[in-house]
Order: structure tokens, then C-alpha cells, then sequence
């Protein structure tokens, strides 16, 4: 570490401080998910077939629009970082309510892919799903829990970006203090990564 | 090392607790960003709960004095043991030093202003007592308090029909409170070093709790996911612990000691570094193998998130599993020895003032030895047999966490005490009651011992009639440990009013703390400081201040 980082701190904001407190944020929510992975794999491990079987129930291609809509919102997330670097700050709010509603878009997706499982009876603790085999209640129980908790996160995502609007329109995020954006932006990423692993272990694993 | 003695004559020097910012009264606490007032509003709520698990203690204490169970209920006995444990465990002594003295202290042994994130520090306490307030809020309302045991264990918790979610609740809570408290140190400690600051340089108490952030920013989600799906299974009956549902209880021991075997180390290496920071003070020595004793305490991090399989030997793991668990138990044992063997090297031909600091310290190494050595009983895998789930297992977490952790936070008192409120306890008093609480605390825990070793289970609110006279004297000794934690705790609250004033620097320590006044002014440092020697070099010290 540079030994006068110190004196550079009298007065002045940490950029890389903010950045490295992001990333050890970001640390303790992967090993958030991670608790949740290992159940999984435990499960599935004891219960390869009936996964295998409650796998192909799902919707693929809702699960892949999801997926493209997610990485998609990741590019114009890093754009609007982009944008604000260049002081070009209406581009980067136009690319940062691009991102806001791509995240809300997933969601709405999401909500008709748990209202059609629940139409058909898949849901926690449904008596239709009782009497399946023991592994697909597994797994359509942590198949609700992990895009549950995933879900929880793009709308915490989504309110931080709408916070970083706010700011952007004040010019409190500009050209030479934009960290908070690019720590929101880290943070986006996050749960974009995260979806990148559920998806193939839920919907393609059939 | 520069500090501000030419300032400090011609200045008036403007204490943090006059300095009050910009609110007034109870709001100049509560919205404080100040890390030294916020420690201090920790230490203030941590010690509340801490005498309202010892009282919990205490009456669980005279419930076993005989048999026969004559003073409360089973299911009493059984909200009595959850509580005290969840209290103690979580409300305590979890946060206790990096949140009351690590943050008054972190950020000044290291030369700095304030920690890295004074804004999310405040967030931290509010998490904390809004957490607290929720564990409390279990204990009051819905039908009762929980009965389960602090470690919450499924099938049971998922159909008792008490508190658990709220209790829950309130501890996922703590998590968060501590996964920031977590990042904001280690943030601080790699950005806010001041020049010459050096890795080598940290005072050891930084190195202690530079890891025990670590492990509460990787160990604690865990516990946080885990704990969160017990509130899910409560409600929605998912099933991921269910057996009927395909669910195994199993997993959720795993996943339950993933955190809670690291959180014991998150209990104790804050400890072990006030000791390394006292003994070298008062050996007027300067450390033996500071860098041992440094990356050991990383080490004891590391190897320590990898053993919690032994706190499941007979709940049904495979052979190979359990003989790993255990060879990496044994493991652990180094370097904590490293640190002992290091404390007591130091100690070893140095010019020794027997303080009341010092005493705490020995009496660390002492109980914390004789918990270490129980330990690695009950960490084979024969024996373990034997003593999985009787009295051995309590008396040998209590030597260790009261009697490591506890001293280590008494030694951290009656050290930091003149720093933080500018006054000096009566020294005689501190070491009648070190006295006292050191016998008591041995006729208590070491009677439990031996009950445990006789086959006593733990948890019964009853016992068989042999085991009247160890429970007699265990009963007998946590009196006496009362008397003493009542002795030492009013010598202090009377220190707190009436003690002479304390000099800057009382016990003629070299590191930053005790180089600004008596109680530090808000800001710490009049001008950051530059550091050119090691915090432990009484000679460079002694010679040029």
C-alpha cells in the first residue's frame, strides 16, 4: 500500500476505499448465495433423477429471456459508468433507466413464471406438490427460495439505481466522483452473476 | 513516532465526549459518526445484555443446586439455557471487542481519524440494536420464549410451537450488523494506515481484529442464509429441512456450525490480541515473534472455518469425514500454542509490573490453556464419544470463551479504561476482584467438568442423586464468580465518577492510543502521525518518545 495514502485522504474522498468496502460487500453476498448452492448440490446430488424431472417442468425460454434481459441490463449498466466517465451525463441516465427497466422487466417475467408453477399446484407446500417424489419437492423448494432471495436482490438492485438517478440528476455523481455509481454498478453485476448460475442449474440440467 | 505534544500545551484540549457535533444530547449520540462515541454506545448495550445472560446463569445455576428440579419448570429451564446462550453468544460476546474497543481503538493504534465508513459504522450499531430489540421482543411475546438451545436445531425448531421465528429474525439481524462491522475494519485497515504504518508495524490488536473481520465478512452469511430459511420453513414450509419432505436436519447442522465454529474464533482472536498488546506493556519487552504471533492469528482464521464437522461426531458424518475433521481440530491447536508460547517468551526475563491488566492477561493464558487442552480431548474422536452432549462440553467452552474471551475483555478494561474515560479505577479493588472471579470461576467450571466427565448430560433441568455434591460446589463457585464480576464491575462504575484523573499515558505504552490525551479528543491526532519504529520498541521509545 502506497504510504501516503494517508495524507491523499485529509479532505478527500477514498474512491479506491469505497471500491475495495464494494468488493468485500460483494464477498459476503456470494457466500450468502453460496450457503443456498451448497444445499442444492447436496440435493441433487441424492436426487439426481427426480431433479432431472422437475428441470424439465420449467420454461426454458422464459428462463433464457431472462437470462438475455439480465446481460443485456449489465451492458447498459456499464455504458452509463461509461457515459458519466465522458461527463456525458444525459446518456447516462438514459442508459441507467435502460438498466432500471430491464431489471423490472425480469421481475414481471419472473412473477408470470411463479404464477403459472402456482397454477398448476407447484408451490410450497401444495398438496399437488406433496404427493410428487421427495427430490422434485426439493427441488421446486429451492427453485422458490434461490430466484426468491435472487428476485429480493434485482428489486434492492433496481431502488439503488433509482437512488443513483437522484444523484446523477443533482450532479452529485459526475465526471469526478462517480464511484457510487460504479459500486452500484459492481453490485448489479453481483446479481447478474448470480443468475448466470441458477439458470443453467434450474432450467438446463434436463 | 511524532505526536502532538507541542500542540497539546498550547491548545485546550477538547475531549470527544465535550466535542458534541452537530446534535445535541441523546441525538449527539445516536447519530453519531464519531467511532469512539459509537464505541462507546456498544459498550453501554453490550454490557446490559451481559449481566442479563449472567443473571440468566446464575438462576440456571440454582435451578441444578440439588435435584430434584424444585425451582422452575422443565420448559422454564430449557428458555432459560436458549436465552442465555443466544444472549451471551450473539449479544455479546460476538461483538463485544471488535465493536466496543476495536472501534475505539482500530482506527487510532493505526493513526487514523475514523474508520473507513463512518456513516455505515452508525448503520452497524442501529443494526445491532434494532436486532437486539427483535431477540428481546421473542422472548415477550407469541407463546414464549425459545426453547430450542441457541444453536436452533431442525427438525425441533421447525415445529416448536414458541418464538423461533422472531428470535431468528432478529439474530439474521446481528448478521448484517456484523458482516459491516467486518468490512468497515478491514477497509480501514488497508486504506487508513498513517505514513510508516507498516504491516509490521500494526499493533498486534489491529492484526487480531484485521481477522476476525475476515471471518465475519465470509462466516456470517453463511449462518444469515441458514437462519433465514428456518424463518421460510416456519412459513411456507419449503422443506429443505424436513425429512418428510426429502429434506435432511443433517445439512442444516453443517451449514448451522459452517459460521458457528468460525464465530468461536471471531470470539476469541480479539482477545488474544489485547493479550499480545498488554503483555509486551508490562513486560516492558518488546513481543517475542510478533510476525508468529501475527500470522498465526490468520492461520487460527483460516484452519478454524474448516473443522466444524467435530461438532458433529455422533450426529452421523462418514468415517473419512470425521477423521478429517478431527486431524484438522488437532491442527487448529498450533497456532493458538504459537501465540501462548510467545505471550509467555515474552514475559520471560522482562522487567515485569504486575498490574491489574497483566493479571487479567495471565489469567487468559491460564483458563484459556486448560480450555485449549479440554478441547483437544473432546477433539478426538474416542472420547468425543463419551463426552458429545454432557457437562465436559459446556466447562470447556466456558474455559474458553469466559474464561479466554471474558478475561481478555476484563484485561481490555482495566488497559483502556484511563484512555477512554480519563479516569483511573482503584487498582487494589481490580485485583480482589481478579482474585475472587479467578477462584470462583474454577470451582464453577471445572466442577462442570468433571460432572461431564462423570456422564452428566447437558441441558437436563434435573440430575441423579450421585451427581448432588459437583453440582453443589458448581453452584457454589458461580456465586463466588458473581461476587467477583460485582466487585469488579462496581470498582470500575465508581472509577468511572470518582477515580483520579489518569495521565495520558499511564502504563507508559508505546502504541498511538496512549500517545493523545486522556480521553482523546474527536479527531484523535492534532496531525497525523509518521511512524518510524515498531509498536513494541520500549528502548526507541523510552529514548526518543
Amino acid at each position: 500500500m502506497d504510504e501516503t495514502t494517508a495524507f491523499a485522504l485529509e479532505g478527500q474522498r477514498d474512491a479506491t476505499g469505497a471500491r475495495l468496502g464494494m468488493w468485500l460487500f460483494i464477498l459476503s453476498e456470494i457466500l450468502l448465495f453460496g450457503g443456498l448452492f451448497i444445499l442444492y448440490s447436496a440435493y441433487r446430488y441424492k436426487n439426481p433423477v427426480d431433479f432431472h424431472h422437475a428441470s424439465r417442468e420449467l420454461d426454458v425460454i422464459l428462463g433464457t429471456l431472462n437470462t438475455i434481459i439480465l446481460l443485456t441490463s449489465s451492458l447498459s449498466m456499464a455504458a452509463s459508468i461509461a457515459a458519466i466517465q465522458r461527463s456525458q451525463r444525459k446518456l447516462s441516465m438514459v442508459l441507467l433507466i435502460a438498466t432500471m427497466a430491464l431489471g423490472l422487466f425480469f421481475l414481471v417475467n419472473k412473477g408470470f413464471e411463479w404464477g403459472a408453477k402456482m397454477e398448476h399446484g407447484i408451490y410450497p407446500n401444495a398438496p399437488t406438490l406433496l404427493a410428487r417424489a421427495k427430490g422434485e419437492i426439493l427441488f421446486f423448494g429451492l427453485y422458490y427460495v434461490m430466484t426468491g432471495l435472487h428476485g429480493l436482490h434485482v428489486l434492492v438492485g433496481v431502488c439503488v439505481l433509482l437512488v443513483m438517478l437522484i444523484l446523477l440528476s443533482k450532479g452529485k455523481v459526475r465526471s469526478t466522483h462517480f464511484t457510487p455509481l460504479e459500486n452500484s454498478g459492481l453490485y448489479w453485476h453481483l446479481v447478474d452473476i448470480i443468475w448466470i448460475f441458477l439458470y443453467p442449474l434450474f432450467y438446463l440440467i434436463s | 513516532m511524532t505526536t502532538t505534544g507541542a500542540a497539546e500545551s498550547i491548545r485546550p484540549r477538547i475531549s470527544f465526549y465535550e466535542n458534541q457535533g452537530r446534535h445535541n444530547g441523546i441525538l449527539a449520540w445516536i447519530l453519531t459518526q464519531d467511532h469512539k462515541r459509537i464505541g462507546i454506545l456498544y459498550f453501554i448495550f453490550v454490557m446490559a445484555f451481559f449481566f442479563s445472560g449472567v443473571v440468566l446463569g446464575f438462576f440456571m445455576r440454582l435451578q441444578m443446586i440439588a435435584p430434584g428440579g424444585a425451582i422452575m419448570k422443565p420448559q422454564t429451564y430449557n428458555s432459560l439455557f436458549t436465552l442465555h446462550g443466544i444472549i451471551m453468544i450473539f449479544l455479546v460476546v460476538i461483538p463485544a471487542i471488535p465493536t466496543i474497543f476495536g472501534n475505539f481503538f482500530l482506527p487510532i493504534q493505526i493513526g487514523a481519524r475514523d474508520v473507513a465508513f463512518p456513516r455505515i459504522n452508525l448503520l452497524s450499531w442501529w443494526l445491532y440494536i434494532s436486532g437486539a430489540a427483535i431477540v428481546a421482543l421473542s422472548v415477550f411475546t407469541g407463546e414464549g420464549p425459545p426453547d430450542t438451545g441457541w444453536t436452533f436445531y431442525t427438525p425441533y425448531s421447525l415445529r416448536t410451537t414458541v418464538n423461533v421465528p422472531l428470535a431468528v429474525f432478529g439474530l439474521f439481524i446481528l448478521g448484517m450488523s456484523s458482516i459491516l462491522t467486518g468490512v468497515n475494519f478491514v477497509t480501514t485497515t488497508h486504506r487508513l494506515r498513517a505514513p510508516g504504518m507498516t504491516w509490521h508495524r500494526l499493533p498486534l490488536f489491529v492484526w487480531a481484529i484485521y481477522s476476525t473481520s475476515w471471518v465475519q465478512i465470509l462466516a456470517t452469511p453463511v449462518i444469515g442464509v441458514t437462519l433465514a430459511l428456518i424463518m421460510i420453513e416456519r412459513f411456507f414450509g419449503v422443506g429443505v429441512f424436513d425429512p418428510a419432505k426429502g429434506g435432511d436436519p443433517i445439512l442444516y447442522q453443517h451449514m448451522f456450525w459452517i459460521y458457528s465454529h468460525p464465530a468461536t474464533y471471531i470470539m476469541i482472536l480479539p482477545a488474544m490480541g489485547i493479550v499480545s498488546d498488554i503483555i509486551p506493556v508490562f513486560a516492558r519487552k518488546k513481543i517475542f515473534g510478533y510476525m508468529a504471533i501475527a500470522i498465526s492469528g490468520v492461520a487460527i482464521a483460516a484452519v478454524g472455518s474448516l473443522v466444524w464437522g467435530h461438532h458433529m461426531f455422533v450426529s452421523g458424518q462418514s468415517d473419512f469425514a470425521a477423521l478429517l475433521f478431527s486431524l484438522l481440530t488437532f491442527l487448529v491447536a498450533i497456532p493458538s500454542a504459537i501465540k501462548v508460547f510467545n505471550w509467555v517468551a515474552t514475559l520471560h526475563k522482562g522487567s515485569i509490573v504486575l498490574e491489574p491488566p497483566l493479571l487479567f492477561c495471565l489469567a487468559f493464558i491460564f483458563l484459556f490453556s486448560i480450555g485449549g487442552l479440554t478441547g483437544l480431548i473432546q477433539g478426538a474422536l474416542a472420547p468425543n464419544v463419551h463426552l458429545h452432549d454432557t457437562y465436559w462440553i459446556p466447562g470447556h467452552f466456558h474455559y474458553i470463551i469466559f474464561g479466554g474471551m471474558g478475561f481478555g475483555l476484563f484485561a481490555a478494561f482495566h488497559y483502556w479504561f484511563p484512555k477512554m474515560f480519563g479516569r483511573m479505577y482503584n487498582r487494589k479493588m481490580a485485583v480482589w476482584a481478579w482474585v475472587i472471579m479467578l477462584i470462583g470461576f474454577n470451582i464453577f467450571y471445572f466442577s462442570m467438568l468433571l460432572l461431564g466427565w462423570e456422564g452428566m448430560p447437558r441441558r437436563y433441568y434435573d440430575y441423579l442423586p450421585q451427581f448432588r455434591t459437583l453440582h453443589l460446589t458448581a453452584t457454589f463457585g458461580s456465586w463466588i464468580l458473581v461476587a467477583g464480576l460485582i466487585v469488579m464491575f462496581a470498582n470500575l462504575f465508581r472509577g468511572l465518577f470518582t477515580g483520579e484523573k489518569a495521565k495520558d499515558n499511564p502504563w507508559d505504552a508505546s502504541t498511538l492510543e496512549w500517545q493523545i490525551p486522556s480521553p482523546p479528543p474527536t479527531e484523535n491526532f492534532e496531525e497525523i502521525p509518521v511512524i518510524q519504529r515498531g509498536p513494541y520498541d520500549f528502548k526507541e521509545f523510552d529514548q526518543n518518545g
